[in-house]
């Protein structure tokens, strides 16, 4: 695979605070133009890796390179990358338009080019109306597309997004996860977004690192990463999951029989590019909730589970039915709601068969 | 789309009005401390603002009284704020006492910030003991402050007898030393409210320290440094025992010298510039509490 020179290139970075290592030994290329997702729960050191690529923490170890020049123990003020704050920081006491034009006044820009850079900018974000409005008259979605004229405005190779959408409420977040994609689009930068919110890195970003302790676990496109998620910590934080552990306990013509306590043997296809796990190894054997099927009757050829329906949690569109099973491990599904009858053909206390197809199941080594 | 309602007032909520809400506030019992309701309360209020006021409204009120004996009320006049005026000795302690206060004012607010400053932005060894320090002119009792002032100037020799203004400068001195705590405070109680990330903001985009310092950091403290400055320059202008320790006899400041008119006895004139340290001082103090006043707090999120 032939790629384009990293815009990003983070080089074995590690940063302490005290005793704490808030990133460890973190490599990690980011390529031009992409829209790259910083995922992982609060804690994990994203935001801390985050501050490093702006320049308000330095890394104690490794390097960090942006455009290719090396820019470790470069100031803030004078890398080409801009962001946008959790809290958008938007300065009070000055309008909306001499936010945006700050970053082009501080260092000396013809006015008359400000003038237009700051209305174009404006424009982009639809708040060409409100430039002479004070923050304060301003509301939360309002304010963020200011933090975001103001980045955008210093056209900044790489722009940079800390949690920039916890702090709105459901619909409008959803309605700007769509307007930052089309936003990245139209001005053509990599963003950079750090969320603990794995919803917003699936719908928006190209690729995902999900990051856990300071470390990265994995690296990949969101559907990849939803699918094939090389742990137990990413399959479980990317999404729902059904966990079981079990042990290796047989490999026959491209399958491997693995011993799952309360659940017998289950022979498995086993992945060809994955890593073999050696015989009788701990693996763990997952499955999402919503490639499981709820029947009366046991399915031919998919692995099917007696169990009996223990909850029913009804969303809307789908209802989340957990099933306790025999070895007393309790089991969920989705059901789809697509027919406005669907949600009644089950209900709790029944006995039901939870059946999934074999190539459906992940078996996990880490 | 972000842009869905844009009204200024948000959307604020009525009280619901009309009989069943009427009936259900009669119902509601009394309060302990519940002033509207309570005449006794009410009553004490009244009692304590006029025994605090009476005395001031009756200084005020005979300054204008045209009679040498300040005891019967004879008639109104302007005659004693002329007196005043031209009583060359007073008029000295009162310029005295404006020239203290403006320097005090400026040098204690400078290192006001600069100390509010310091604390809010630094870690450093010994800074819980250095922050103890700098509030402690404020606690410390007036009357100790001004004998230790006396005794410092006299132990280091400060020289006396200098051409004027230079020989305010004990006074002055004094008068920063136990301001300046005062506009640190008021500033930090401001740069609590301070967002990091406007700061790590601004150097985002460009600016240097400096410019950060210039353009965001000041613009957001200039309401507290106001205040404090205020409160510096009132606190100068009617400091009575610190400046009474550490003023010789050429440098009289106009509450001293009403101390010293006082003593032979209270004429008209003593009530006249009196009246003008009052109103002086008022205004200050008024402009100090309407700029402390916050701004409107940020509405968070939400449309």
């Amino acid at each position: 695979m032939e790629q384009a020179a990293p815009i990003i290139s983070i080089q074995d970075v590690t940063k302490r605070f005290g005793a704490v290592v808030a990133v460890d030994d973190v490599t990690l290329d980011i390529r031009p133009n992409e829209f790259f997702a910083l995922l992982g729960p609060s804690g994990c050191g994203k935001t801390t890796l985050l501050r490093m690529l702006a320049g308000f923490e330095s890394p104690g170890e490794g390097t960090i390179s942006i455009g290719g020049k090396d820019m470790t123990d470069v100031a803030p003020n004078r890398r080409p990358v801009n962001m946008v704050f959790q809290s958008y920081a938007v300065f009070p006491h000055m309008t909306v338009f001499e936010n945006v034009a700050y970053g082009l006044r501080v260092v000396r820009t013809p006015s008359s080019e400000i003038d237009s850079r700051v209305r174009e900018a404006l424009e982009m974000t639809q708040l060409i109306d409100f430039a002479d409005r004070k923050p304060d008259q301003l509301s939360g979605g309002q304010r963020q597309r200011v933090a975001l004229a103001r980045a955008l405005v210093k056209r900044p190779q790489v722009l940079l997004l800390d949690e920039p959408l916890s702090a709105l409420d459901a619909k409008l977040r959803e309605a700007m996860q769509l307007e930052l994609v089309r936003l990245q689009n139209s001005v053509g930068i990599t963003f950079i977004i750090v969320t603990h919110d794995q919803n917003e890195a699936l719908s928006m970003a190209d690729r995902i690192a999900v990051m856990e302790g300071g470390k990265i676990r994995q690296i990949a496109r969101p559907s990849e990463l939803y699918e094939f998620p090389n742990c137990r910590f990413v399959a479980d934080f990317i999404g729902k999951m059904n966990l079981f552990e079990g042990r290796i306990a047989g490999r026959e013509n491209g399958k491997i029989g693995v011993e799952v306590a309360g659940l017998g043997q289950l022979w498995l296809p086993a992945d060809d590019n994955g890593p073999v796990p050696p015989e009788a190894a701990n693996v763990g054997i997952a499955v999402r909730p919503e490639k499981v099927r709820l029947r009366r009757e046991p399915e031919a050829d998919r692995i099917a589970l007696r169990g009996k329906v223990n909850q029913i949690a009804y969303y809307g569109d789908t209802s989340h039915v957990f099933v306790a099973l025999e070895s007393g491990q309790v089991l969920s599904a989705n059901l789809q709601n697509d027919a406005r009858s669907a949600f009644q053909s089950i209900a709790v206390g029944e006995d039901v068969w939870c059946s999934w197809d074999p190539g459906d199941v992940l078996v996990l080594t880490t | 789309m972000a842009n869905l309602q844009a009204h200024p007032a948000g959307g604020e909520r009525r009280l619901p009005t009309g009989r069943a809400g009427r009936v259900d506030r009669r119902r509601v019992p009394i309060g302990p401390l519940e002033y509207c309701r309570r005449w006794w309360l009410q009553l004490i209020v009244g009692t304590t603002f006029l025994l605090l006021y009476a005395p001031i409204a009756t200084l005020v009120a005979f300054s204008f009284n045209d009679s040498r004996r300040n005891i019967v009320w004879r008639g109104f006049t302007f005659d004693y704020y002329v007196k005043a005026w031209n009583n060359q000795s007073l008029f000295d302690a009162f310029v005295n006492s404006l020239t203290i206060a403006v320097v005090s004012t400026v040098v204690s607010t400078i290192l006001g910030v600069l100390a509010a400053l310091l604390l809010w932005r630094f870690r450093f060894p010994g800074k819980a003991v250095y922050e103890g320090f700098t509030a402690l002119p404020i606690v410390i009792p007036e009357i100790c402050m001004g004998v230790a002032m006396m005794a410092f100037f006299a132990r280091v020799g400060w020289p006396t007898g200098l051409p004027w203004p230079l020989n305010l400068s004990n006074i002055t001195i004094s008068h920063i030393a136990f301001s300046f705590p005062f506009v640190a405070v008021i500033v930090r109680g401001r740069l609590i409210g301070f967002n990091r990330e406007f700061e790590d903001a601004s150097k985002d985009l460009g600016a240097s320290e400096w410019q950060t310092l210039r353009h965001v950091v000041l613009p957001y403290l200039r309401p507290g440094v106001v205040a404090g400055a205020l409160i510096a320059f009132t606190l100068s202008l009617d400091d009575f025992v610190i400046t009474f320790f550490t003023s010789g006899p050429d440098t009289i400041t106009l509450p001293v010298k009403i101390f010293s008119m006082v003593r032979f006895s209270v004429t008209p004139e003593v009530n006249a510039a009196s009246t003008v340290l009052i109103i002086i001082t008022v205004i200050a103090t008024v402009a100090a509490t309407r700029l402390q006043v916050p701004t409107r707090p940020d509405n968070p999120g939400g449309g």
